[in-house]
């Protein structure tokens, strides 16, 4: 049944060691590639990646979860830092940051259902950004795992659709990111 | 047109302002195959003073270009166009990345209107060489040229070498250029830093490490030839009294004929070498990087020694060796720095040792029962009194040469160690024989290698570059062969050469002067024939066809498990690979 086997898929994922990197990079075609080779020549597997523009526009900030052994993401990030396009590369995971991330909800819920959603919704503080006779979108913010356990609650209503922006983060205090 | 209105002058084209920065970085030579979209380039080359070298094929130009750069320290440089063209230096540059070779690779593509749209003889070259490049441009505006050509030659040179490739349009190539020409000091790299001094705060512990060990060992590595260390690092041994020993990239930083150099460690490194590695209580690796050929297996390598890494590539601290203290800068700096501080230590009894060892295991083989690589290679060694350039390609006449052929002066060795490519050493000859004309050059190859760039012979008659080219023929992939006798019962596959040609006809096929070695008593003579003629040459010596490379640590062994010669039982498959 593909119910209980998603319900393992995040309990994994709740307990694997996730890692926040923050990329430093020139905003150039093909960093990108680059990036993600050296995570993906070391079978490590990125959970999530954002790409911005920097506050300077010539650079991009690039904010990438991912999960695996911790020798592994020494070495990557080395191997981040020898890119000529990458400026610097930097694990956060512990640090003093904030971080967030966006989820775009889609159910297909029946107006029976809609009462013990909107509750749900309302607790996460999320917005009902789209509403329609057969369905809903519900807009959530916040850490990545409240957006999971927020996701989780809404899964025995059928979630027709999942979007999540990944993890955004920035160092506290005037440190820099 | 009246003389008081004379038109503007022409811009360039983007080629002949490339080709401008190219002669402004004081490009020599470039080792190139033509092609379509390369023509505006090569049409360019025309009026320069850069000599072209026509190769019969790409992965020839690269290895070339690489044997340029390493006899010289300077890039080599390649050109070649879309397509086919630039996935045949593919090769040629994971070698040259492998062994932090500077290169510049630049390709012909496609009109920019046609990228991505699988135009003829279009292929994503960027894309396909992101993981064999120190770093890469594709061109996209002509304008762009004087500056990328500049980065990319800076890029490729300093730091820990590689190369680079940059990707050139023929629609960029043709059309006019109008830009100009960018000086060292206007560029702009926020991403590239380059080590020069260690750690002030390293460096005295290092110091005091090596001053307070009893068996120290010096440990040198190809970053010392890159960075020029030698002399640094022998004062540093002698003020020391400490054992020297390199890798196979390191051969020539320092002399090996030095009493205090013990030659090649590692998988077929000589006896002595490993035995005092073994024994060692302080290791400091100078522009090495405990490579799984040097440390068998990791967790047993020099277990109780005291570890010193110098490195100018941060990447390769505690990648596979956890150092005691991690050095990050140039070689030759670092160690100058370490030797001013370091004291002399009390290491008679050690130095005794390792000459006991020497005496006890040293390299040897029969001189009988027909003609042996390892005697050609000794005799090569001595005909040439060991100043010649060495080039040798992959496989055990590699591991012989790097043995018998003491290497006495810097970046007079050169191999593909990292890559282990076959088919390097041929071309890499000429390009340091291009490089280097008042040099004696050598390519030392297997049967099976010098198949794979033979055709670059041609390259070598049609330039005379007086190259000489030792084959040592056993009509076997040799080393393969030896892995499947010691460890796959002797049953083997994918190794037999048969139909190979006669490498004496060939040779005179292409017009190349050609001598063939049988027996013992031919090995002189004929060598001397080679030096003496004046033009490219090649030795045939055809060798016993089943002779094994020895000292061998197994891959993946610990040094315990060194087998100084045949073993008597059957052993294990290796756990490490290949």
């Amino acid at each position: 049944m593909a119910a209980p086997e998603l319900a393992d898929d995040i309990d994994d994922r709740t307990r694997a060691p996730m890692h926040s990197i923050s990329v430093y990079v020139n905003n150039k075609p093909g960093v990108l590639v680059r990036v993600a080779l050296v995570f993906a020549r070391r079978g490590y597997n990125i959970e999530s990646l954002v790409v911005s523009p920097a506050a300077r526009g010539d650079f991009s900030r690039m904010t990438i979860t991912c999960s695996g052994d911790p020798e592994t993401l020494e070495q990557i990030i080395k191997q981040l830092e020898k890119l000529v396009d990458v400026v610097h590369a930097t694990d956060h995971t512990g640090d003093a940051i904030y971080e967030t991330e966006i989820a775009l909800v889609k159910l297909r819920a029946s107006l029976a259902e809609r009462t013990q959603i909107l509750q749900i919704a309302e607790h996460y503080s999320a917005k009902v950004v789209d509403y329609s006779a057969d369905s809903l979108i519900l807009r959530s913010y916040g850490s990545s795992e409240k957006l999971d356990a927020f996701t989780d609650l809404l899964r025995p209503f059928g979630l027709q659709e999942l979007v999540r922006s990944g993890k955004i983060l920035m160092a506290r205090g005037v440190r820099e990111t | 047109m009246t003389q008081d209105n004379p038109a503007p002058p022409a811009l360039p084209t983007g080629a002949e302002k490339l080709i401008q920065c190219l002669e402004r970085e004081g490009v020599e030579y470039i080792f190139g195959l033509s092609g379509g979209a390369a023509i505006p380039i090569f049409d360019a080359l025309v009026d320069s003073s850069i000599q072209l070298v026509l190769v019969r094929h790409e992965q020839g130009a690269t290895h070339m270009a690489d044997g340029y750069a390493r006899a010289t320290g300077k890039p080599g440089v390649v050109l070649v166009t879309s397509g086919p063209g630039a996935t045949n230096t593919v090769t040629g540059m994971l070698t040259a990345q492998m062994d932090s070779a500077p290169m510049i690779v630049l390709c012909g593509q496609t009109n920019r209107a046609n990228l991505g749209k699988d135009a003829f003889q279009e292929a994503d070259v960027t894309g396909i060489t992101y993981p064999v490049v120190k770093h890469s441009y594709m061109v996209r505006e002509a304008a762009e040229i004087p500056r990328i050509t500049r980065e990319a030659f800076y890029i490729a040179n300093t730091g820990r070498p590689g190369p680079v490739l940059i990707d050139i349009p023929k629609d960029v190539s043709q059309g006019p250029c109008d830009a100009e020409h960018v000086d060292a000091a206007a560029l702009d790299l926020p991403g590239y830093k380059v080590p020069t001094h260690g750690d002030p705060e390293a460096v005295a512990r290092a110091a005091d490490l090596l001053s307070a060990a009893r068996r120290p060992i010096l440990y040198v590595g190809h970053g010392a030839v890159i960075s020029g260390a030698g002399k640094a690092v022998m004062s540093l041994a002698e003020k020391l009294r400490a054992p020297l020993v390199n890798t196979l990239l390191g051969k020539g930083a320092t002399d090996e004929t030095h009493p205090l150099h013990l030659g090649m460690l590692g998988m077929h490194g000589t006896a002595y070498a490993n035995k005092a590695v073994m024994n060692t209580d302080c290791i400091i690796a100078i522009g090495a990087r405990w490579d799984d050929r040097i440390t068998g297996d990791v967790d047993e390598f020099c277990k109780h020694a005291t570890k010193i890494h110098i490195d100018i590539d941060p990447a390769e601290f505690d990648k596979t060796i956890q150092p005691d203290v991690s050095i990050l800068g140039d070689a030759r700096l670092v160690v100058e720095e370490i030797a001013a501080q370091a004291q002399p230590a009390d290491t008679e009894e050690w130095l005794a040792q390792c000459e006991t060892w020497r005496t006890r295991y040293p390299l040897k083989y029969a001189k009988k029962g027909g003609l042996r690589a390892q005697h050609v290679l000794d005799r090569l060694d001595e005909v040439t009194e060991g100043r010649a350039i060495v080039t040798a390609d992959v496989g055990q006449h590699q591991m012989w040469a790097a043995q018998f052929c003491r290497t006495r002066e810097n970046r007079h060795w050169i191999t593909s160690g990292g890559a282990g490519t076959m088919g390097f050493g041929f071309p890499s000859a000429i390009g340091a024989k291009f490089a280097r004309p008042e040099e004696e050059v050598w390519a030392v190859v297997g049967d099976g290698g010098f198949q794979m760039t033979m055709c670059e012979l041609a390259t070598a008659a049609v330039h005379d570059v007086a190259v000489k080219v030792l084959i040592i023929n056993n009509n076997y992939l040799g080393m393969v062969r030896q892995w499947q006798e010691l460890f796959f019962e002797n049953r083997l596959s994918g190794v037999d050469l048969e139909g190979n040609p006669d490498f004496v006809k060939l040779a005179e096929a292409y017009g190349v002067k050609a001598f063939r070695i049988s027996r013992p008593a031919d090995i002189d003579k004929k060598l001397q024939a080679a030096r003496e003629h004046d033009g490219p040459a090649v030795v045939v010596a055809e060798v016993v066809k089943e002779d094994n490379v020895y000292p061998m640590i197994p891959a993946g062994a610990p040094y315990t498990a060194m087998l100084v010669d045949r073993p008597k039982e059957r052993l294990e498959k290796p756990v490490g690979s290949t």
